[in-house]
C-alpha cells in the first residue's frame, strides 16, 4: 500500500493508504479530524475545504497520495496553541455566520484563502462571488458575507479587532 | 471508487512510457475532472500517472507574436498570469470565470483542452485564437484538434503539453453559467486575429463550433449590433435539463452581443 508523508496543522504524520483514498478520508477517518465535513460526492458543496501549501482545495476532489510531502491546515488547526480563535473564527461568531454549522469549516477555510488572494481588500460583491464553491443551506448567506467583510479588515491590520456585532 | 495504482513521473518521457505500457492507464493533472468521475465509478483506470511533479509542463512564457501556456498550468495561474493579462485579457477572464476557487487552485489548462467537455471554457479560447496544441510528438492546429463531444485528436497515451496563443488584435468572451455546476451553458468567444475575425461557441453543441455568420459581420462591421439580428439555428444542439436546444440558440446570439462589448 503506498505511503503518504505529510504535515497537518503542524504535525507530521506518515499514513498508509490506498491508491484511491480522499484526502477528506485520510483526515477524517485516519487521523480523526473530523472538522473537515463531507456534504457531497459532486465537488460542489465546499463543506470540504482545507488549505494545501497554503491554497484552498476540495480534500473530497484531492487523492491522498497526490499531497505526499504537502503541508495541510484544517479547521482544527487555525486557533492559536492558548484557544485564542483566527480573526476569521472570531467574526463567524461574533456576526452569527453559522447555524447548523455543517458548512462552516469550508466556508471558513476558503474565505481565509479568498481574504490571502486579495490584499487590496473585497468588496461586498467580490466576496459573494468569492464564495461560489461553498453551499450553505441555512444561513442565506447575508451573516457570512459580513463576517468576512470585517474579518478581512483585522487580517490586513486595519483594524486591531472585531466590532461587536451591531447588525 | 475502484482502486489503482499511482505512479509520480517527473519527465514528460516517462509519464510517456508508463502511459503507452498500459492501454487502462489514466493521466491525472489536477483531477478536478477525473476524480468526480472516478468518484461515479464511471472509469476503471489500472493506474493513474500524476503530471503534477514534471517541471517541463509548468509555466506561461510570451515570446514574440505568442503566448505558450504549459499543460500543467492551472486556472488561477492562468487568471492572474502577468503575461497573459497584457497580451490576451480575454483568456485571463475566461481562467477567472472556471468553476470557483478551489477548482481553480487545482484544475489545468492541459487536463480541461484534453477533456474537451462539451460545456467546458477553454476549448473556446482555443479554437477562437487559432492556437496549437503541443503534445509529446507533434503540434496541432485547434481546427483540427476538437472532434465533438469529449473526443480530440489526441491519439492514446499522447500527453498534451502546451498551448500556443498567437496574440490577437482584439478578444472578448461572454459565458452564461450553469447557477449550480458554473460550468457552461453557452459560451462565446470573439477574436480579431491576425488570419481575420474568429467567433466560436462552446456549451451550445455536442463541442465547439465556429459562427462563421457571424465571423462574416463582425469582419465587415466589429461591433455588438453587427451580431444582434443573427439568429444560430437550433438543429443538432443540446437539449438537457438545464436548458433546451432553443433556448441555448437565443443565449447564442445574447452571448455574442456581449463577447463583443467585453473585446472592445
Ligand atoms: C465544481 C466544478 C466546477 C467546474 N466548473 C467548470 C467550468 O465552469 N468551466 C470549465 O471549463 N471547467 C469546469 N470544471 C472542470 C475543471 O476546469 C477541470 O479542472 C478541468 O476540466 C480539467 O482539468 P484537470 O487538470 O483537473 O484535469 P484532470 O481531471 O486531471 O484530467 C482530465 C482528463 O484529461 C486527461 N489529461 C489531464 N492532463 C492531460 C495532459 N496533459 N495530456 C493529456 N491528457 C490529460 C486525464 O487523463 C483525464 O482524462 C469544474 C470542475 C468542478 C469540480
Ligand atoms: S464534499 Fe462537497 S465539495 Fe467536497
Ligand atoms: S449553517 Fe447550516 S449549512 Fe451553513
Amino acid at each position: 500500500m503506498p505511503q503518504v508523508t505529510l504535515t497537518v496543522n503542524g504535525k507530521n504524520s506518515t499514513v498508509e493508504v490506498e491508491g484511491r483514498t480522499l484526502l477528506v478520508e485520510l483526515l477524517r477517518e485516519k487521523l480523526r479530524l473530523t472538522g473537515t465535513h463531507v456534504g457531497c460526492d459532486t465537488s460542489q458543496c465546499g463543506a470540504c475545504v482545507v488549505h494545501v501549501d497554503g491554497e484552498s482545495v476540495k480534500a473530497c476532489t484531492l487523492l491522498a497520495v497526490q499531497v505526499d510531502g504537502c503541508q495541510v491546515l484544517t479547521i482544527e488547526g487555525l486557533a492559536a496553541a492558548d484557544g485564542t480563535l483566527h480573526p476569521m473564527q472570531e467574526a463567524f461568531r461574533e456576526y452569527h455566520a453559522l447555524q447548523c454549522g455543517f458548512c462552516t469549516p469550508g466556508m471558513v477555510m476558503s474565505a481565509i484563502d479568498l481574504v490571502h488572494k486579495h490584499p487590496e481588500g473585497m468588496s461586498e460583491r467580490e466576496i459573494r462571488e468569492g464564495l461560489e464553491g461553498n453551499l450553505c443551506r441555512c444561513t442565506g448567506y447575508h451573516n457570512i458575507v459580513k463576517a468576512i467583510a470585517a474579518a478581512q479588515d483585522v487580517m490586513h491590520g486595519k483594524r486591531s479587532e472585531l466590532a461587536r456585532a451591531a447588525e | 471508487m475502484y482502486d489503482f495504482d499511482y505512479h509520480k513521473p517527473s519527465s514528460v518521457a516517462d509519464a510517456v512510457k508508463l502511459l503507452s505500457a498500459d492501454p487502462d492507464a489514466r493521466a491525472i493533472s489536477g483531477g478536478q475532472t477525473l476524480l468526480p468521475a472516478l468518484k461515479h465509478r464511471l472509469n476503471r483506470p489500472t493506474y493513474l500517472v500524476d503530471l503534477s511533479g514534471i517541471a517541463e509542463l509548468k509555466g506561461v512564457k510570451r515570446e514574440g507574436d505568442k503566448v505558450t501556456v504549459g499543460a500543467l498550468t492551472r486556472h488561477i495561474e492562468v487568471q492572474n498570469s502577468p503575461e497573459v493579462k497584457s497580451a490576451i485579457p480575454a483568456l485571463a477572464h475566461m481562467a477567472a470565470v472556471i468553476g470557483d476557487i478551489q477548482v481553480r487552485n487545482r484544475g489545468t489548462i492541459g487536463g480541461s483542452v484534453a477533456n474537451n467537455d462539451p460545456a467546458a471554457d477553454y476549448p473556446s479560447a482555443v479554437l477562437g485564437l487559432g492556437a496549437t496544441v503541443v503534445t509529446d510528438k507533434r503540434r496541432i492546429a485547434a481546427d483540427d484538434f476538437f472532434q465533438g463531444m469529449f473526443t480530440t485528436a489526441l491519439e492514446p497515451g499522447e500527453l498534451l503539453t502546451a498551448i500556443e496563443f498567437p496574440i490577437p488584435e482584439k478578444a472578448g468572451y461572454a459565458k452564461m453559467r450553469n447557477p449550480a455546476s458554473r460550468y457552461v451553458m453557452v459560451g462565446v468567444f470573439v477574436a480579431k486575429t491576425k488570419g481575420g475575425v474568429r467567433v466560436v461557441v462552446n456549451g451550445a453543441g455536442p463541442g465547439v463550433f465556429r459562427q462563421t455568420e457571424m465571423e462574416q459581420a463582425l469582419s465587415a462591421n466589429w461591433s455588438p449590433d453587427a451580431v444582434a439580428g443573427i439568429k444560430q439555428a437550433s438543429e443538432g444542439l443540446n437539449s438537457d435539463i438545464h436548458g433546451s436546444a432553443e433556448y441555448r440558440a437565443h443565449l447564442v446570439t445574447v452571448m455574442a452581443k456581449r463577447a463583443v462589448a467585453d473585446a472592445g
